[in-house]
């Protein structure tokens, strides 16, 4: 008995100390190797030193921007290395209703103005810092292995296609610009049953690529990051409003000034240069 | 607001109700065998059946979708008898409250069984019963104290399951919102109403659960 004891006491030593080096670290920091900046001296980015960064500011992005911010994410540490930035990507719903409780973000970037709008009625949002910043299109997709011969939104409602997955439009834009597409479309009824709702265009790219539903709606940045041959686009669906991505500070953000460059950065030329790598419209400033 | 309620508690108790019963069956004879029977490679179906215990649920939700989704093991042989996939469906919602439950109702029937005198079993087989007829006869009713605390402990499981049926059987209103999947919607649309409502419901009952295994248990002579 007092050997399994020992031992599970060392387990749980082992494992406390794995958990107390995570502090400190950035988790979220994906460049490992040395960076350099303009001038080629070798940067060491400050959150190797235990203890919390002053300047680290956090970004909440929309769901569909992952790849996109993430880039920008390490380009923007590599020529700000004081500053630390932590993203949080979700539906865009999930991360308003987050601000709007209170969470310490200091800038939200919403794949449509909607949520924006709302956090602005209630000043949840700095409005003068407000830009659009890119544009996107949504697309219908289905498995690559997908024999139910669909080639538009009209074929969806035929009976052999039974699961169609798009975004809850209550957390996710995706799913709010897809049900709208659908009901301009006027079959919107028809296929009401046969929506399966995933939390953000992430969860509806997964669930085609799985092959666990028929079709999905995403965005077309999104189709192109899926995995290759998982997925076919079948068709780009017209949604009456423009999909187009706000950016703007908190207004209880405690780092505006780090927060406002990140946003400049965004809006500026090597950010619109990333987003239009990854498919997305610039917005002409 | 009747039908957003109506329905997630219909389903709460259809979905956990199944899963009782396929659980009662299968833990039962399962903890049997593990209480009465030695084999090789014991320890690892003891391993296996524990583990949906201590994992969390999320990652028993993503096993069950790895082998149950439409490209899995299970899936595909689903897939060819049923012609239809199994996630989304409230029977998705059944597998993964077994999953979770089947853990408890063995350790606490098998604790059961293994109280039983054995003595009391031989002196059936030397009266002629087959270890079927005692089994039946002898055994399980004198373990009834701790099969029926795990039959509750496993159906107050399933009512609760989470995250495992959310990942499989996703969150469709009208298809597949059990009441935990459906005060985390209300919770997430800021709809305070109706998930201050469902949660009432909910912890209304279990406490009646909890009543009536005090009663019930407490009644049953061994």
């Amino acid at each position: 008995m007092r050997k399994e004891l020992i031992v599970l006491l060392v387990i749980l030593g082992v494992f406390l100390a794995i958990g107390c080096t995570g502090n400190g670290n950035e988790a979220t920091n994906e460049t490992d190797t040395p960076v350099t900046n303009e001038t080629g001296a070798p940067v060491t980015n400050e959150t190797s030193v235990s203890g919390q960064n002053p300047d680290a500011i956090t970004v909440s992005a929309a769901a569909s921007l992952t790849e996109a911010f993430t880039d920008m994410e390490s380009q923007f540490e590599t020529e700000n290395p004081g500053t630390d930035v932590n993203l949080n990507f979700a539906g865009s719903g999930n991360l308003r209703k987050q601000i709007e409780g209170g969470a310490p973000v200091d800038v939200f970037a919403s794949a449509d103005q909607k949520n924006m709008d709302m956090l602005a009625n209630e000043t949840f949002i700095d409005n003068s810092t407000r830009k659009d910043f890119a544009e996107n299109s949504l697309v219908l997709i289905v498995p690559a292995n997908s024999d139910l011969n669909i080639t538009g939104i009209k074929d969806l409602t035929a009976s052999d296609v039974e699961k169609i997955s798009i975004g809850n439009p209550e957390t996710a834009p995706v799913g709010k610009y897809a049900t709208q597409a659908l009901t301009e479309a006027g079959i919107w009824d028809q296929l009401k049953d046969k929506t399966i709702l995933a939390e953000d265009v992430k969860q509806v790219l997964t669930y085609v690529e799985r092959g666990e539903v028929d079709a999905g709606f995403v965005y077309m940045t999104d189709a192109k990051t899926a995995n290759p041959g998982t997925i076919k686009i079948v068709a780009t669906v017209p949604v009456n409003t423009s999909i187009s991505y706000p950016i703007a500070l908190v207004s209880a953000s405690d780092n505006k000034e780090e927060a406002q460059e990140f946003v400049d950065f965004v809006t500026g030329e090597e950010g619109q240069e990333i987003l239009e790598k990854y498919g997305f419209t610039p917005e002409s400033e | 607001m009747l039908d957003k309620i109506w329905f997630p508690l219909s389903l709460t108790l259809w979905v956990a109700a199944i899963s009782s019963i396929l659980v009662l069956c299968s833990g039962v004879t399962i903890a049997y065998v593990f209480a009465r029977r030695d084999f090789r490679g014991k320890w690892l179906a003891e391993l296996f059946v524990t583990l949906p215990l201590v994992l969390p649920p999320t990652v028993i939700g993503y096993l069950l979708v790895i082998l149950v989704g439409r490209n899995g093991v299970l899936g595909q042989m689903i897939f060819n008898v049923l012609g239809t996939g199994v996630m989304f469906t409230w029977q998705a919602a059944v597998i993964a409250a077994y999953t979770v439950s089947l853990p408890l109702m063995v350790h606490t029937a098998k604790a059961a069984i293994e109280g039983v005198d054995r003595e009391i079993e031989y002196a059936a087989y030397i009266l002629g019963k087959s270890e079927f007829e005692t089994v039946l006869q002898i055994t399980l009713p004198l373990a009834k104290k701790g099969i029926l605390a795990g039959l509750i402990l496993s159906f107050a499981r399933a009512i609760g399951e989470f995250g495992a049926t959310l990942m499989l059987a996703g969150n469709i209103p009208g298809k597949t919102n059990t009441m935990s999947i459906s005060i985390y919607s209300a919770f997430q649309a800021g709809n305070n109403e109706l998930a201050n409502l469902l949660v009432l419901i909910l912890v209304f009952m279990s406490l009646l659960t909890i009543a009536l295994t005090g009663r019930f248990v407490g009644k049953l002579e061994v």
